[in-house]
């Protein structure tokens, strides 16, 4: 194991521990620049897909993950980004003033719907949340002059410093522009996380009569959150309107919104590590399915039809193993093994300790 | 008369939401966990009637499927707590809500696997009948249904005021810890209480595909109103979500015929998002202050 | 003027009255002690004077304010800090995160500013860095800096939590049963800790405690309470004395 010496405050404050995890993520970072030249087109829209939804996921990690909120009807806020970002841009706004004006009226939105929402706690809020995503889809078919109604709209194309760029046309600029998206938010979530807002969020999760006790504002913190994690799922939304090209109520199905929640939990609630994780195994796991079935189907004399929900279903079968083995989800699994490396021949069984996941009892408050 | 009309319609499916939210309840109750496969337990019962009593496949008498439905699932039920759930004892109920969203991934994949996803339906001794009182016009299903629930919830009272197990199961949901060191095995009851919701989620659904046509997906939005009847019940309470489940049933109808289309639907969320904006803890609710 | 002055104090839970009409006050710089069976209502007093219950009846003042009907957040910026008595630490976080926390109430910067990580924000930081290291210092907790809390011993906690409580710079600290759980020797660790506090922090303590001789030891005055009811107000050994107090514990023994 590495021992740190530590020189000053700084250190801890900084948003990189030392050098070697400076260079680590920087060398991450350019990976991701440098992917589309490396891979095959196809990838591309992958990586773009996978931006997205880590976005998504860090809308809804800041939520349940580091507030201990649940909610079960984000997709009701990707939508309000997705149709807020069309209908301005129909309206003639530039792209990037569009683009932060759905995070601004996604996260409004978001503030407004807290103060009676965030009175609930546990299974109540989730199933409100939950609610919430069922009614939208509604709204999304009566609110036909922003919806355009059944039939949805259009994304416009996206014009940029006099470039145009569109999904299709352009997916490496497209890949690009989600990034550059992803990596600012993460930037800003990261410095939240470092400082007394963020750390209000923790102890809102961990225990909110000490939190109390410590004059955090529990009802403006959770708010706070709330408004924060829609304005990013409003984001996302905007983006992934312009990466599916049209969208409609059909677009933000109640079943994104329990994906996306499972999504988070799956790379590991409580770190912001787990939204990327979690999106990985979304956007790539169907691939992997349908190539492990051609497989199947070329190499051996079963042959597997094309079952439908087989993707939905392998992934709830991780969820299933994971929720029972390694509540900390996929980050959890990195974290132990990268331990084991680090004390090779000294690691120890139970080492880890199950620690329990993030949300409490509600019967007692 | 319409509207009378209207109304039986609506408390037929009320009972139906009914039934499933007092699944919602009993697992609840015991064990503080929520079950967010409750809706596609009912789908797999609905399945399993088909399976049972419609000719071509088992063609068993219409009680005889219903019995042998309701003991499948009820050790499905069991099973299910004894082999998967019982895994994550003691962690918080949120692990629960995730796990069982992902169980009803699985079963809907299963469902559309082995039934197929066009829609079907049951063929029931009573499908197409209608009972007359005047000018009312009564479907016999919906007479059944109605039966069906006041006698599985006369059922269900009986058995928690008076038999052992109701009373042991009564006194582990209020306190586990308590009913632990009274010497009621808890573990036990859980899983009893698990295969309980099973049996009731097959009732249900072969009344629901008496009803309607069934296909893996219904369980889904199914589940959701239930639950939101549950919870305007305030999801402890087993007359709660009777009377949430009614109320569900009986708003969609008449919203759907006086609201505008599109608002509807909605109709069942909006009431249960006002119940719980008006009372954060269902109206029936039974929430604590945590000492410290 | 007394530093915490609390009058005609009343609450009850169903029926049950758990505080009923207790009248103390706190001077500025002692260390003031409540006792009494379990169940008295102590901890009760310590959740009202936080303002996490709700009184029936009565009033509280805090450096002459009437702070009976402010919310929960808004007491710990007069500079009141507190324990539980069943420690309630923020598990998944560092000792380090933990007593950050503490500062919530010196926080300076916006959410917006955080965001950003404007250069004041860090200034900020390492400020509360700073006050957060005396009081790592103080009570020796170094060793423990970057540890999370969940793999902590009980002992240890107790401390953390008490840190928590002085990184927020209170005047007035309340610790609920800050010994219990404790062995011999960290409980002799905790009454000079206790001292530290009143005689170099200069801090005013209310505590409520069962281990009457670190009552004895480190208590300028002593309150007896039973079944919500004060008993007996004095030193130390007055209040072990009177045949009321004595009273009440064998009756709750007997009970038990
Ligand atoms: N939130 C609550 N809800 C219901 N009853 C409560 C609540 N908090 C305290 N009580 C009751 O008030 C009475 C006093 O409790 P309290 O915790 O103040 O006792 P205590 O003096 O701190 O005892 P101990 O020495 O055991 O800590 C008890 O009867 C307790 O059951
Ligand atoms: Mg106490």
């Amino acid at each position: 194991m590495r021992v740190q010496f530590k020189s000053s405050y700084d250190h801890d404050i900084n948003l990189f521990q030392d050098n070697r995890h400076r260079i680590q993520y920087g060398i991450l970072i350019l990976l991701a620049i440098a992917a589309p030249f490396v891979l095959p087109e196809y990838f591309v829209g992958e990586l773009t897909q996978i931006a997205i939804w880590s976005l998504a996921g860090l809308g809804l990690m800041l939520l349940v993950g580091h507030t201990g909120q649940v909610s079960l009807g984000h997709a009701a806020f990707m939508a309000i980004g997705a149709f807020a970002n069309m209908a301005l841009m129909e309206r003639g706004w530039p792209f990037i003033p569009a683009l932060i004006a759905s995070a601004v009226i996604t996260g409004v939105a978001g503030a407004v719907l807290a103060r009676p929402l965030l009175r609930m706690t546990g299974i109540y809020l989730a199933i409100a949340t939950l609610a919430l995503s069922v009614i939208i889809e509604d709204i999304a078919i009566i609110a036909e002059p922003v919806t355009g109604g059944v039939s949805g709209v259009i994304a416009p194309m996206i014009e940029l410093f006099g470039y145009e760029i569109d999904r299709y046309g352009t997916p490496t600029a497209f890949y690009y522009l989600c990034l550059g998206v992803l990596l600012l938010v993460t930037l800003m979530y990261a410095n939240l996380l470092r400082s007394p807002s963020g750390r209000a969020f923790l102890a809102v999760r961990d225990s909110e009569v000490s939190a109390r006790a410590l004059g955090v504002n529990v009802a403006n913190t959770k708010t706070l959150a709330f408004t924060l994690s829609c304005a990013i799922t409003g984001l996302a939304g905007a983006l992934y309107a312009h990466m599916a090209q049209v969208v409609n109520y059909e677009s933000f199905l109640i079943l994104i919104s329990i994906t996306l929640l499972l999504q988070v939990v799956i790379g590991g609630l409580g770190s912001m590590h787990g939204a990327f994780l979690g999106a990985i195994v979304v956007v790539l796991l169907p691939q992997v399915i349908a190539t492990l079935r051609d497989l199947v189907n070329a190499h051996t004399p079963i042959a597997l039809g094309d079952y439908p929900g087989m993707d939905m279903a392998a992934f709830a079968l991780i969820i299933l193993v994971m929720v029972i083995y390694e509540p900390r989800g996929l980050y959890g699994v990195w974290l132990k093994v990268r331990t084991w490396f680090q004390l090779f021949p000294l690691y120890r069984k139970g080492m880890f300790r199950r620690s329990r996941t993030y949300l409490k009892t509600e019967r007692m408050r | 008369m319409d509207v009378l009309q209207l109304l039986i319609s609506g408390i037929a499916n009320g009972c139906i939401y009914g039934l499933l939210a007092l699944g919602f309840v009993l697992i609840y109750k015991a064990s503080e966990a929520v079950n967010f496969a409750q809706g596609d337990m009912l789908m797999l019962g609905a399945f399993l009637g088909i399976t049972f009593i419609n000719t071509g496949y088992a063609d068993l008498p219409f009680l005889m499927g219903l019995v042998c439905a309701a003991v499948v699932l009820g050790v499905f039920g069991y099973l299910l707590e004894r082999f998967v759930l019982r895994g994550i004892f003691g962690q918080p109920q949120f692990a629960m809500v995730i796990l069982t969203i992902a169980l009803g991934f699985l079963i809907r994949f299963f469902a559309g696997t082995v039934w197929g996803h066009n829609p079907m339906s049951l063929e029931t001794p009573f499908t197409g009948q209608v009972l007359r009182f005047g000018g009312l016009i009564i479907p016999m299903v919906d007479a059944v249904i109605i039966g069906a629930t006041v006698l599985l919830t006369t059922v269900l009272y009986f058995f928690f005021a008076r038999t052992r197990l109701g009373v042991a199961m009564q006194a582990s949901s209020q306190n586990q810890m308590a009913a632990y060191y009274m010497g009621i095995p808890v573990k036990r009851v859980n899983a009893i209480v698990w295969a309980l919701a099973g049996v009731v989620a097959a009732i249900a659904g072969v009344l629901f595909a008496a009803k309607g046509a069934v296909e893996p997906s219904v369980g889904l939005l199914f589940g959701i109103k239930a639950f939101a009847a549950a919870v305007i019940g305030g999801l402890g309470s087993l007359p709660g979500a009777l009377v949430g489940g009614l109320l569900v049933g009986i708003v969609e109808p008449f919203a759907g015929r006086y609201l505008p289309s599109g608002f509807g639907q909605v109709a069942p969320y909006v009431l249960m998002l006002a119940v719980l904006i008006l009372r954060p803890g269902g109206l029936f609710a039974q929430v604590s202050q945590k000492k410290v | 003027m007394s530093l915490l002055q609390v009058e005609n104090l009343s609450i009850a839970f169903g029926g049950v009255k758990a505080v009923d009409g207790v009248s103390f006050s706190v001077e500025a710089g002692e260390v003031f002690t409540i006792v009494g069976p379990n169940g008295a209502g102590k901890s009760t007093i310590f959740n009202l004077i936080s303002r996490l219950y709700e009184p029936s009846g009565g009033r509280i003042l805090f450096d002459g304010q009437d702070i009976t009907r402010l919310p929960a957040h808004k007491i710990a910026p007069l500079g009141i800090a507190r324990t539980f008595q069943n420690i309630e630490l923020f598990d998944h976080s560092t000792v380090l995160q933990n007593l950050l926390m503490g500062r919530h109430v010196r926080r300076k910067t916006l959410w917006i500013e955080d965001m950003l990580f404007l250069p004041r924000v860090r200034r900020a930081e390492r400020e509360h860095r700073r006050h957060v290291e005396e009081v790592i210092d103080f009570l020796d907790l170094a060793a423990y800096r970057d540890k999370l809390i969940a793999g902590l011993p009980y002992g240890v906690r107790k401390v953390v939590e008490i840190a928590r409580a002085l990184s927020s710079g209170p005047r007035l600290v309340l610790l609920d049963e800050p010994a219990s759980g404790l062995s011999v020797e960290e409980t002799k660790d905790m009454a000079w800790w206790i001292e530290d506090m009143q005689k170099d922090l200069g801090l005013t303590i209310l505590m409520v405690e069962h281990d009457m001789s670190l009552v004895s030891r480190v208590s300028d005055r002593v309150l007896a309470v039973a079944e919500g009811k004060p008993l007996a107000l004095g030193t130390s050994a007055e209040v072990q004395a009177d045949p009321r107090v004595i009273e009440a514990y064998l009756g709750a023994e007997e009970t038990a």
